[in-house]
């Protein structure tokens, strides 16, 4: 990609099995990191390598590749995560529908939906936005044909077989279900991102009352 | 320690820096000045390490008041301006370190976006993940707004000039991929003069021209990684350059990216205007680069102090210019 990065792939689905070999090659490549080899990220099935071109050629960089892609995968390392989010007064406008696409009632894919344990797949789109794969597909909805021209921080959205939660107010064409009151993306803190890759997520409903009193902790 | 307030904000002004590298993982864009170049040469008329973080400008300047001098200014874009000192008015040029004292007013106006305004010592603003650069979404780094008080370091000595950095010309060059498209759309992409749409902004340049056609995969790529250079094709054919703002990952057809070297011309393309480009391999993207950072440390050679003998004569024979463009 250019003169300073490169995308190595693994294939071209959104598939546990090929983000678990993005994440191994970058456990391996932090195991020891070359000179120049500046950053790194894993996507669903790709790792992107931002590079020096002049103390890391892109030939040296390819070698590098070839030795750490059977790189074994290291024990999970993720961290579990049970996060709160709402789907009451104006923050689920798609809910109704993407539960009777799936001809279930409101509650009843809410009910489903609090069951699934999804991956973080992924970071990117926004600071702290996680792809989160694992959306059944008896819950899934296709992403909106017109895009919303502002989505509001922090909701909860599903879309084509993953779920998200939006850190910043910013255009988006997922299906909007919920809410979360948690702050998604701190600069100041020493881990800016509450999801980092290969973490697992369980959503759990609340009311409006702690909502608001869980948003209430971290707003000034 | 000096000190100057913001008197008016201008517009599209922001503190940037080399960017913020190392958070790509976790969504956060590399930001940064859109010219590195010029916010270095900026740096280098001020007095301050190359590397320092400088007001960047892209629609209009803002007006500085010192509070506090001695400090030096290092304008580098197309600025001119007038500099009110006890009560007299004096104007201005741009690719100059000038030295200012406490009282002095100094009112820009910017002819074409980018300009840059750097200070003795660097610009001093708080850190946020390791860096300057604003990134206004994400609320990292910080904004300019009218009664801010900017920090930066003393400074004395004489005025300094150079002549401008020359930015390079002719076509934008890129490395075609990663995605396949067909021949003929490569074609169309490099025959083409591509119009900068409006809504360009700091994570991209939309440009409108022929539409691109796909190969069989079609658009929509499985979300991956992206640079500041990638060309992106979504589904309407029209491409799409990424910017210092621009996402890290994303889910269009990746048509190529445009090389390090040229990286910088981005930032010099405003809306309305045409741009075209040619592809080129590793080989003359290493080339390319090597040119760049010769034509940088010869046009450091250049810097004077101002008022000296041939400095004046120097500016008007162009000479240097003419020789840093020799590609």
């Amino acid at each position: 990609m250019g003169d300073a990065a490169a995308t190595l792939c693994f294939g071209a689905a959104i598939d546990p099995a090929l983000n678990a070999r993005a994440h191994a090659f970058c456990a391996a490549l932090a195991a020891a990191p070359p000179p120049g080899l500046l950053e790194w990220a894993p996507a669903f099935a790709s790792v992107t390598l931002w590079h020096d071109p002049d103390v890391l050629p892109f030939a040296a960089l390819e070698d590098l590749c070839h030795r750490l892609i059977a790189a074994p995968a290291p024990p999970r390392t993720g961290e579990s995560h049970e996060l709160p989010f709402c789907a009451e007064g104006d923050f689920a406008p798609d809910l109704a529908e993407v539960a009777q696409v799936n001809g279930l009632s409101p509650g009843a894919w809410l009910d489903a939906f609090a069951h699934i344990t999804f991956d973080v797949h992924m970071l990117g789109f926004l600071p702290g936005f996680a792809y989160l794969g694992g959306l059944p597909p008896y819950l899934d909805a296709p992403r909106l044909a017109t895009p919303r021209k502002t989505v509001p921080a922090r909701s909860v959205a599903v879309a084509d077989g993953m779920c998200a939660a939006y850190p910043f107010a910013s255009p988006g064409g997922w299906r909007l279900v919920g809410r979360t009151p948690l702050k998604m993306f701190d600069a100041r803190a020493l881990r800016p991102t509450l999801l980092a890759p290969g973490d697992r997520v369980r959503w759990r409903r609340i009311g409006l009352d702690e909502f608001f009193e869980l948003e209430g902790q971290w707003r000034d | 320690m000096a000190r100057l307030i913001v008197e008016h904000p201008g517009l599209g002004v922001s503190i940037q820096d080399r960017g913020r590298p190392g958070w790509r993982k976790l969504g956060v864009p590399l930001s940064g000045a859109l010219d590195q170049g010029w916010r270095a040469a900026a740096n280098v008329l001020a007095g301050a390490p190359e590397e320092a973080a400088a007001l960047e400008c892209l629609l209009a300047a803002p007006i500085l008041r010192f509070e506090q001098g001695p400090a030096r200014v290092g304008l580098a874009g197309a600025f001119s301006g007038t500099l009110v000192r006890d009560g007299e008015t004096r104007a201005i040029e741009s690719w100059r370190g000038l030295l200012l004292q406490t009282g002095d007013r100094l009112a820009l106006k910017l002819f074409r976006a980018p300009g840059y305004i750097a200070f003795s010592g660097g610009l001093d603003a708080p850190l946020a993940l390791g860096a300057r650069a604003t990134y206004a979404r994400a609320g990292l780094g910080r904004a300019v707004s009218r009664g801010d008080a900017l920090v930066c370091a003393d400074a004395e000595g004489e005025d300094r000039a150079a002549p401008p950095l020359a930015v390079g010309a002719g076509p934008l060059r890129f490395i075609p991929g990663p995605e396949a498209f067909p021949p003929e759309t490569l074609e169309t992409f490099v025959a083409a003069r591509w119009t900068v749409r409006p809504e360009s902004d700091r994570m991209g340049l939309r440009l409108s021209g022929p539409r691109l056609a796909h190969g069989p995969e079609g658009a929509n790529i499985v979300s991956a990684g992206v640079a500041p250079g990638v060309i992106q094709v979504p589904g309407d054919g029209q491409p799409i350059v990424l910017r210092a703002d621009g996402q890290t990952s994303g889910g269009y057809a990746r048509l190529g990216c445009v090389i390090s070297a040229d990286l910088d011309r981005l930032a010099h393309v405003s809306p309305g205007e045409d741009v075209c480009f040619a592809p080129v391999d590793l080989a003359e993207a290493a080339r390319a680069r090597n040119l760049r950072r010769e034509t940088f440390a010869a046009w450091r050679q250049m810097l004077r102090p101002v008022g000296g003998l041939d400095e004046e004569k120097l500016w008007s024979e162009n000479l240097i210019t003419g020789a840093i463009l020799g590609e």
